[in-house]
């Protein structure tokens, strides 16, 4: 039913419903009034508690009566539901009740208002409002058995089943005890309770199940009695309205048996009653129990009772919860033809003409009578039949090895199709001098050969290769060991003069011994081929002795010595005397030096370079948190 | 069995030497000695290594393109073992390394030849302008004067006597 009715509210009892209001109150209004106050004040806040408490009443009915279901506007199945599990009238006089409640509250509320408007005192104005919210009270207590009534019914509401009056639906039928529970506990995945006893089942029961991958809906109702309406009780009445109100394939399901406690013959006359009830829906009647008793075992008197179930014109089952056996074909049986009712009904209706308007199946037709077999060509059939020839008696190479044993080499090359067949065990030659001979393989080798030994016999012919060996003369080979000869020298000199001008260390330039002499230049002159005469006279001869010896007269003219002042050598004057006059100067200069030197020694110190910081980070100002207070405390 | 190429430096591989290398877009590599493998998972360009064949090719320092270098290739058409194929195919193999070589020898020494022309020109020019590091211009120049002395004397009393 939840998918029909939304969630309804709990309804309190008539106890908790003035409590909640009052309290309610209380919590959201002022508390506090003085008699001093000013006495517009006083009425405001009386008039304020006894407006409050109405609206609240006033809400919390309006919501009672808005979320229960007007019947009227139910579906029908649900209304006889309604009807017969809580009865219309009663339900309607309830919800009524509610609304007349919430009328007199809302006319007390306003009556009392405009009393507390002429309220003269604190006092007044609250014994005003005491009277508002008793009366208040008193008109919900006439209603505490409504609301009784009604919480009642909203629990069982939220208890109904879920059942679809409008989706495919089987719905299972019978006298009391004839199997209809076993039967849905079979098909689909409810869980009813099974007892071997009369109405086990008191109210509806929905099971799911699937067929042809659609959903299916299972009712399974309460068993019904064969006696006029007004005779049945609440429990039979639901399987009632639910028979004539939902869309469905009906199953009756009788007992062949007759365990059940009920004669075939009255199960017929029950069948006939009812069957005005569900007209225009499809009818399977199933005959269950029947690993009991087979309906051909039955006496003739029954088989006349069963025969007049056929003649009733719906198709008729058989089957047994017990073994299984029929359950599953009573199933398809009555899906199939809910489907088919249900499509026989929408082909009736108006909208169907706009679908098969659309709807259009292509079927080709046979463009002539020829034949157009399969075609396998000639020579496939032929070569196929070939080897089958051929495998049969063919001698393998797995048969000669058998044959030879160990003796057995394989031997590929006797395969091979050359054209002399005397070359096939020929060894050969794969590589000559480095070279693939297979890379050179090519019929049309000697071809090539004979045009390339053309064009060399044309080269040799035009001097090609010769005329590029031109020999040296003797000259040229003279010129070429001069220019080596030159080069050598040439590095010679150049290394010499690196050697040279290789600067090793500073040197004071008077101190640098002159390296060129006579005998080298000499020597050198003479292997350029230039001849030296070797003339003392000439000034060259003049200079070639440079030997130390005493005969060699001296290069300068002696200076004369001169007279009176004797030079010595002198050592530095000491720095504590220098730059001063005479010995008195010295003396003064030391005593102010000594003078200055006082307050140092106080000090300890040398002077003002003297400066020690033994510790540059002592630890007790480097370590640890620093407080209120100065940077050099911790 | 077959005599590869080096793919570096396109020497011979004959069996049993040298690495194969299988790259996993399965084309094959192969190297004659660990120099050459070396190189190239270095990623070395053989065109640009002056060792190798592909270099020497590449720069013009061989011959290149010569109908004697066409008999050597792969052919990839089967011909059928002919025992007098393979004779003549022997025969031509040896005339064609001959041609082979002094062609490409020559080929060289073509080469070369400019060098030799530059050298010779180099020779010429240093003798010509510094001969006198090793020969003074003043050599010889005493005696010859000498000599000119001597000589004009002998004609001086030669006159004299006649």
């Amino acid at each position: 039913m939840a998918h029909v009715v939304k969630h309804i509210t709990a309804v309190p009892s008539y106890k908790d419903f003035v409590d909640i209001v009052l309290s309610r109150t209380q919590r959201k209004t002022p508390t506090v009034i003085h008699k001093h106050y000013k006495i517009s004040r006083i009425r405001e806040f009386y008039m304020r508690k006894v407006k409050f408490t109405q609206q609240t009443f006033h809400d919390k009915l309006s919501l009672i009566i808005s979320e229960f279901p007007l019947i009227s506007n139910l579906h029908p199945f649900y209304a006889t539901l309604m009807n017969v599990l809580y009865n219309t009238d009663h339900y309607k006089l309830a919800l009524g009740g509610i609304n007349k409640a919430r009328q007199l509250i809302d006319d007390c509320a306003k009556d009392h208002v405009k009393l507390l408007k002429y309220g003269d005192s604190l006092y007044r104005c609250k014994c005003l409002k005491r009277a508002a919210l008793g009366r208040m009270v008193t008109i919900m207590k006439g209603q505490s058995k409504n609301l009784q009534y009604l919480e009642e019914i909203r629990q069982h509401i939220n208890r109904l089943p879920t059942i679809d009056p409008n989706t495919r639906t089987l719905l299972i039928t019978g006298f009391p005890n004839v199997g209809k529970s076993s039967f849905i506990n079979k098909i689909s995945r409810a869980d009813v309770e099974v007892q071997p006893y009369a109405f086990t089942t008191k109210s509806l029961y929905v099971g799911h199940t699937d067929y042809k991958y659609l959903r299916w809906q299972v009712l399974d109702t309460p068993g019904i009695l064969d006696h006029p309406i007004e005779e049945r009780n609440a429990i039979e009445m639901q399987a009632v309205a639910a028979l004539i109100h939902i869309r469905a394939v009906v199953l009756y399901i009788a007992d062949v048996s007759e365990q059940c406690g009920h004669s075939l013959e009255e199960q017929l006359a029950l069948y006939k009653n009812i069957k005005p009830s569900f007209s225009n829906r499809p009818i399977v009647i199933v005959l269950n129990k029947i690993d009991v008793v087979r309906p051909y075992e039955l006496s003739e008197e029954k088989k006349k009772i069963l025969d007049e179930f056929r003649a009733e014109g719906e198709p008729v089952l058989e089957m047994s919860t017990m073994t299984e056996e029929g359950v599953m074909d009573v199933k398809t049986t009555a899906c199939e033809k809910l489907l088919a009712f249900r499509v026989e009904q929408k082909m009736k209706s108006n909208k169907i003409s706009s679908i098969t308007n659309r709807l259009h199946v292509a079927v080709p037709k046979k463009r002539d009578d020829k034949e157009r077999p399969v075609c396998i060509p000639e020579a496939v059939l032929k070569r196929k039949k070939a080897m089958d020839v051929d495998g049969a008696n063919r001698k393998l190479e797995r048969d000669i090895e058998m044959e030879m044993g160990d003796d057995y080499t394989l031997d590929l090359r006797k395969t091979w199709l050359l054209q002399n067949e005397d070359e096939k065990y020929d060894v050969i030659p794969e590589i000559w001098q480095g070279r693939n001979v297979a890379d050179f393989i090519d019929p049309d080798i000697m071809k090539k050969l004979e045009e390339l030994e053309k064009e060399e016999e044309a080269r040799e012919e035009a001097h090609y290769y010769s005329e590029s060996e031109s020999d040296e003369d003797e000259e040229m080979k003279e010129i070429r060991r001069t220019a080596k000869k030159i080069r050598e020298k040439r590095t010679i000199i150049t290394i010499e003069s690196g050697e040279k001008r290789r600067v090793e260390k500073s040197r004071m330039p008077r101190s640098k011994k002159r390296t060129r002499s006579v005998a080298q230049l000499e020597n050198e002159l003479e292997e350029l081929g230039v001849e030296i005469p070797r003339n003392p006279e000439s000034h060259y001869g003049r200079a070639k002795s440079k030997s130390r010896s005493a005969s060699r007269p001296p290069l300068k003219k002696k200076r004369d010595e001169s007279v009176g002042s004797v030079t010595r050598s002198k050592s530095r004057t000491p720095r504590d005397k220098s730059g001063l006059r005479d010995n008195t100067m010295i003396r003064k200069v030391k005593k102010i030096a000594k003078k200055a030197q006082k307050p140092f020694n106080h000090q300890a110190r040398k002077g003002e370079g003297d400066r020690v910081i033994l510790n540059m980070k002592p630890k007790h100002l480097f370590s640890g948190k620093r407080k209120a207070g100065k940077t050099d405390r911790r | 069995m077959r005599v590869e190429k080096c793919f570096f430096c396109s020497s011979p591989i004959y069996p049993g030497h040298g690495i194969h290398f299988v790259r996993n877009d399965s084309k094959i590599f192969r190297f004659c000695r660990s120099k050459c493998h070396k190189a190239f998972q270095k990623k070395r360009n053989p065109r640009k290594a002056r060792w190798t064949k592909a270099f020497r090719k590449a720069a013009g320092k061989e011959l290149t393109v010569d109908p004697s270098l066409e008999f050597e290739k792969r052919r990839n058409e089967p011909v059928k073992y002919n025992k007098e194929l393979w004779q003549t195919t022997i025969k031509a193999m040896k005339r064609i390394e001959e041609i082979k070589v002094r062609r490409q020898n020559f080929f060289i020494a073509n080469r070369l030849k400019k060098g030799k022309e530059l050298r010779k020109a180099a020779d010429l020019r240093e003798v010509k302008d510094n001969i006198h590091l090793i020969k003074s211009p003043a050599a010889g120049l005493k005696q010859r004067r000498q000599l000119v002395e001597v000589i004009q004397e002998q004609d001086v009393q030669a006159m004299e006597s006649n």
